[in-house]
């Protein structure tokens, strides 16, 4: 028996400029009535591809079939008319309006009805599948999953009867996800399909009926739920079991080199999103920093760079490896810390927003670091050429010449580029936050040996990592943050998957003191 | 409750936009020269409509504006000189990414500030010798335009006020400030009668010039001692230019501004104080509106009213904006527009002022319109979708 | 006393409105304009224009009639204003230009077009004079409504405008509750706040800026025929159009891009500008004319203060929009 599919993509191709394939010969089914979960690693072209169903981009080549019919969808109204809604991991919400506007934002009048029967049609969808909703409060005033349930309410309102929701669990709290979930299989039970895109494999297997892979734009495979284990979507996830084969060197001469106590941080909502942590970093160790996204991560490597304001009582210690002089971090600046003589390397997650600047060469680039050094009131442009012709050269940058703006580079040649200046610093704590994230496997090795390197001179090096199997291949302990906390910090060596994953959705209790394994000072 | 409508587009759009990633200097600039060569057979165009003459007639009346007799060729140079020196003024904090549009107003205070020197300390004041007034009317300049540069950028590094609305109104402010002093300095005439030039005590003093024997911009009558050349301005400016040029391509500070220009996230990630940026590049900005303020009171007209800023703090965003921020090509884009605005005024003489002189206005603002539309197709490409590509290729 | 007083500064606040509130009209949408000033100017100069040719060519004091003098400026006024908001929108919108360097160069295309027309229109007179009038049509454009001089101070300050006058005010009154309670208004302010968020929600941010920028110019530019037709009384002068216009664009911030408060506040800034004249004409007190400068300042130092009150108080509604002076382009990440 033939069913007609809700969604059929097929042979859909996009790419970004002449160097980015998104997606590459894209064919595959989506059901009635079904959860169907879009896994894949980040930038494996899981946003991409439903962004061209929901009309924000359009393909290349292929064609999109919805309930069998060819369609042609040019922009977001195109796809609403079909029927197809998408939650974006950046709400598409007018932050000054308040609910209500939001719904009716676009609408027809016609169709809507005024301000009274909107709120009646809101109501009865609320009342319908358990949404909380106020449709007075701004949404300036809003948390993110108030935020959440309004784009999923606006979109059931117009009708959707395919939804889209792209990582729609990574900023909400267990509870919350609780939550959605269960009005997520409130909706399917009411006839509607639903693409869930994550990569997080205990949430695909919890809620989805079938789940569909992508790999490197490449679609992989569909496959049953229940029919799936972790393991077997990791190995579709990442391709052919790659042996994970990181050099691991042993921490020598373990000295303190950075003592974090008490840290706390409010974000500009004064929630905690740095709550009282404790935590050493040792020379010559790779500390991992594990944990979902936005559990604290970006704060805690800001904090140490000076970039992040802490609350009073919070104290980052940087001592110093010669002199063992001790000196405080928080409340300096970026360039106050440099003046302390603190040589602080920090790859940050955002490489071309923040790391470099993307419309500037390699030289350019490089002399971010450097530009202040010397009396001269001009610049020293010949270090930083040197530099980048050096950089070039030993991490093998692919660029026409060291002339070109790097955002014309790949994402892999770019975080080379990056790389390789912060290493020049010759640091003594070195930061790296998800330093391998959409980088291909041989780029990713040659990062993984640049940090071995340093590790082996001494520096303290820090590592925020997403993909577990890399995290416990290679360093030397894992701190694992959940919501802002300190879950624990367990040995690289000894720890299994399932113990740093139990660690990073599960949140110990206050009081209960957190396991951790630390090192003693080796003089 | 569903809302459906019937699905209305039933195929592809002919065309979609992407952006280019990669575009050849070459390409690039064969674009821009095309673009403005069709604003020009456009600008010729509208000439024949208007005045039924031919046109490369027309554009021959126009070259002379700037080139016909050694005069012309130096007041033109001397225009270029002062659109210049606005434009140089702006760009840093374009760089910055700045919308300094109070250029007009910190041109018209730099002003200010040198003639109240003049005016005070000279003829008609203390009537200090002109090597103590002269260092003075420099400073004042400076610091009059400076302040006004500084006030927007004070309260945008901290508060993040709107600096294109604020630097707007803070030239309306400045116009009238200036108004106030011609309505007190002129004894009813509403003109400001040149200083230090009067008839008895001519002392020059605060007058910014060389000596009438080694300026050649002295053309004709070198004994009137009242005029003044124009070879100093030109110098002074020509030097600015080369010190902008370095100062943002090789200085520290300028190194600062493009990395704020392009990304603030990136300048406090390596510790650039960015209010601090904000602040002394405008202090820049303005002090070099304010020696082009100089230039204007102290180096040519010796007087001021509401006009004397010409229109160039307007004028030179253009001029830098069309220059790409580049000084050097800055010298371009201020000849184009010094060169349309002199041939503009020559072609109202030949038409017996069928074609007035401000039509250079116009043609000004169709060639600017051409080259800001063509680097749209510098920065994005237009992609023809492939409706029968697939099927062809299959066959 | 105060009835002439208020009389002169409505004069002056009429062009000032009809500016203030096409301009809101078009930075809603995230465009903002600076060439209004241009776009009033080419208003007033089209709409001479059309009742130039119709006053000395298409027809004679016999077979003129009424109407036609007041509709042919109106459409030729409307049509200039109209072709200004095409030229920013296609460059500012399609080809996605710099809004700044746009606004400007539409602003010296709009004050050069201005000039260089009013200059040329005066030769075609063969009269030898240096000005030109355009009394037909301006007499129906002056025409008060009934009773205006029967009732004294209440007929002069607010019965004796012509009817464009009238025209303004509802024109804002509209507008603002366009904006404020109908969908397409806050369609537009969504796409003045955040375009990609309109865009998502399936509205044509293309078409709306196109719309908003058009009709926005087309209001403005009947500021430049007001101020032709009822404050010059039908004589072309250039000079004053161009400064006012900017201080439309002041009027924006003072009223925090409000249509219903543009209203008073068009009164406050006319007020202010003519203050001066105001008090030397009428020999109340003798002023001297170094005040008229400090006074004609005052609009401009206000809007200053609202602007950096407006950013001090960070509250939300008093910010400008969002997106306000950025181009769109839907497939930037």
């Amino acid at each position: 028996m033939e069913k007609i599919p809700a969604v059929r993509f097929e042979h859909i191709t996009k790419a970004f400029g002449s160097k980015v394939v998104a997606n590459k010969d894209v064919t595959m089914d989506i059901e009635k009535g079904e959860i169907m979960a879009l896994l894949g690693e980040n930038g494996s072209g899981k946003t991409t591809l439903m962004n061209m169903l929901s009309g924000i981009y359009r393909q290349d080549e292929g064609q999109i079939y919805i309930n069998g019919e060819e369609v042609h969808i040019n922009s977001p109204k195109d796809a609403y008319d079909l029927g197809v809604g998408m939650i974006h991991q950046h709400f598409k919400l007018v932050d000054l309006f308040n609910a209500a506007e939001n719904i009716a934002l676009g609408m027809d009048k016609k169709v809507t009805g005024n301000a009274k029967k909107i709120e009646k049609d809101v109501r009865e969808i609320c009342d319908r599948y358990g949404f909380e909703l106020d449709l007075k409060k701004k949404v300036y005033n809003m948390s993110v999953s108030e935020k959440q349930v309004l784009e999923i309410v606006k979109t059931l309102y117009r009708g959707a009867s395919i939804l889209i929701l792209d990582e729609p669990t990574a900023v909400l709290t267990p509870q919350e996800t609780d939550k959605l979930f269960s009005v997520l299989r409130n909706m399917k039970a009411d006839g509607k399909s639903i693409i869930i895109i994550t990569h997080k494999l205990n949430e695909v297997l919890a809620i989805s009926d079938r789940v569909a892979i992508l790999r490197k734009g490449e679609y992989i495979d569909t496959v049953l739920t229940k029919e799936a284990s972790v393991q077997s979507l990791t190995d579709m996830m990442v391709g052919a079991k790659v042996e994970l084969d990181i050099e691991r060197p042993d921490v020598k001469h373990k000295t303190r080199r950075l003592s974090i106590n008490h840290l706390t941080i409010l974000d500009k909502y004064g929630v905690k999103v740095i709550d009282d942590v404790s935590l050493d970093a040792y020379s010559g160790e790779i500390l991992g920093i594990a944990g979902i996204s936005g559990s604290g991560q970006k704060q805690l490597l800001e904090a140490v760079a000076g970039l992040q304001p802490a609350e009073k009582d919070s104290s980052i210690k940087y001592i110093d490896p010669e002199t063992r002089e001790e000196s405080q971090l928080i409340g300096k600046s970026v360039s106050e810390i440099k003046k302390l003589g603190v040589s602080l390397a920090f790859v940050p997650e955002d490489r071309l927003g923040m790391g470099l600047v993307g419309n500037m060469d390699m030289t350019d680039n490089m002399m971010l670091r450097s530009y202040k050094n010397g009396h001269n009131i001009f610049t020293d442009r010949k270090t930083p050429h040197d530099l980048a012709e050096k950089v070039k050269e030993e991490l093998e940058v692919v660029t026409p010449g060291i002339s070109t703006p790097v955002r014309k580079l790949s994402g892999g040649n770019v975080q080379k580029v990056l790389v390789g200046r912060e290493i020049a610093t010759e640091p003594t704590v070195m930061m790296a936050a998800y330093a391998v994230r959409g980088l291909d496997i041989n780029t990713s090795y040659t990062i993984y040996r640049l940090l071995n390197e340093q590790k082996k001179k001494g520096v303290a090096v820090i590592y925020v990592g997403e993909d577990l199997d890399v995290l416990l291949a290679l360093c030397d302990r894992i701190a694992v943050l959940c919501g802002g906390r300190l879950n624990g910090i367990l040995d690289g060596r000894t720890a299994t998957k399932e113990e740093v994953g139990y660690l990073m959705t599960k949140l110990i209790d206050y009081g209960q003191e957190a396991e951790t394994y630390d090192y003693h000072e080796e003089a | 409750m569903t809302i459906m409508k019937k699905h209305k587009s039933e195929r592809d759009p002919l065309f979609h936009v992407v952006r280019r990633t990669d575009i050849s200097f070459g390409k690039a600039m064969l674009i821009r020269v095309l673009a403005v060569l069709a604003a020009l057979v456009l600008c010729g165009i509208i000439i024949v409509l208007i005045t039924g003459e031919n046109p490369f007639e027309m554009y021959k009346y126009m070259f002379d504006g700037s080139f016909k007799t050694p005069r012309k060729f130096w007041a033109m140079l001397q225009d270029l000189a002062l659109l210049l020196c606005v434009a140089l003024a702006l760009t840093p904090a374009f760089k910055m990414r700045f919308w300094n549009i109070g250029g007009e107003g910190q041109v018209l205070m730099g002003g200010l500030g040198a003639l109240i020197t003049m005016k005070l300390l000279g003829d008609d004041g203390a009537h200090l010798p002109h090597a103590v007034i002269l260092p003075l009317t420099i400073l004042a300049a400076i610091v009059f335009g400076a302040i006004w540069g500084v006030i927007p950028a004070i309260f945008k590094a901290f508060w993040n006020t709107n600096e294109t609305l604020f630097t707007l109104m803070m030239n309306y402010i400045a116009i009238q400030i200036v108004l106030y002093f011609q309505f007190i300095w002129s004894g009813g005439s509403n003109t400001i009668p040149i200083v230090n030039a009067g008839r008895e005590t001519s002392t020059y003093a605060g007058w910014l010039r060389l000596p009438a024997e080694i300026d050649p911009s002295f053309t004709g009558s070198t004994v009137v001692p009242s005029s003044s050349g124009f070879l100093l301005n030109i110098i002074i400016v020509a030097v600015l230019t080369v010190a902008v040029f370095f100062y943002l391509r090789n200085s520290k500070q300028g190194y600062e501004i493009s990395v704020v220009g392009e990304s603030e996230n990136t300048a406090r990630y390596i510790g650039i104080n960015v209010k601090k940026v904000i602040i002394r590049t405008m202090i820049i900005s303005g002090i070099l509106c304010g020696i082009a303020g100089l230039l204007i009171v102290a180096g040519t007209d010796h007087t001021i009213d509401t006009n004397s800023a010409r229109g160039y703090g307007f004028t030179a965003i253009l001029v830098s904006w069309l220059a790409k921020f580049n000084p050097f090509y800055m010298i371009l884009t201020s000849f184009l527009i010094v060169f349309l605005q002199k041939g503009s005024i020559e072609l109202a003489s030949k038409t017996n002022n069928i074609i007035n002189s401000n039509f250079a206005e116009v043609l000004i603002a169709i060639i600017i319109f051409f080259i800001i539309g063509c680097e749209f197709f510098i920065n994005y490409k237009i992609m023809f979708n492939p409706r029968k590509k697939r099927k062809e290729a299959e066959a | 006393m105060f009835a002439t007083f208020f009389h002169r500064a409505v004069l002056t606040a009429i062009s000032l409105l009809f500016g203030c509130t096409g301009e809101i009209i078009t930075e809603k949408s995230g465009n903002l304009n600076l060439g209004v000033p241009g776009v009033m100017c080419v208003g007033g100069i089209s709409g001479f224009t059309g009742a130039f040719l119709y006053e000395f060519f298409w027809s004679t004091p016999e077979t003129a009639n009424w109407f036609l003098a007041i509709m042919i400026p109106l459409i030729f006024c409307l049509l200039g204003s109209l072709i200004m908001g095409l030229i920013y929108s296609f460059l500012t919108t399609t080809l996605r230009a710099n809004q700044n360097v746009t606004g400007l160069a539409l602003t010296i295309l709009g004050a050069g077009l201005s000039d260089f027309l009013g200059g040329y229109l005066v030769k075609q007179t063969n009269s030898g004079g240096a000005f030109v009038s355009i009394s037909l049509s301006s007499k129906y454009y002056m025409a008060t409504l009934p009773f205006a001089n029967d009732l004294g101070w209440f007929g002069e300050m607010f019965l004796s405008y012509g009817f464009l006058a009238y025209v303004a005010i509802i024109i804002a009154v509209i507008a603002a509750i366009f904006l404020k309670r109908t969908r397409t208004g806050l369609n537009l302010r969504a796409v003045g706040e955040n375009p990609a968020t309109a865009d998502a929600n399936g509205i044509n941010v293309i078409k709306y800026k196109y719309f908003a920028t058009c009709i926005g110019c087309m209001i403005s530019g009947l500021g430049g025929l007001f101020y032709v037709m009822n404050k010059a009384s039908g004589v072309w002068s250039s000079d004053n159009l161009e400064p006012l216009g900017w201080l439309a664009v002041a009027l924006v911030i003072f009223t925090v891009w409000k249509p219903n408060l543009a209203i008073p506040g068009a009164i406050i800034f006319g007020g202010l500008s003519i203050l001066s004249y105001h008090i030397s004409a009428n020999n109340a007190i003798s002023l001297p004319l170094e005040a008229k400068p400090l006074l004609e300042m005052t609009p401009y130092i206000v809007t200053v203060v609202v602007l950096i009150f407006n950013s001090l108080r960070k509250k939300r509604e008093s910010q400008p929009p969002e997106a306000l002076g950025l181009a769109y382009f839907r497939e930037d990440r």
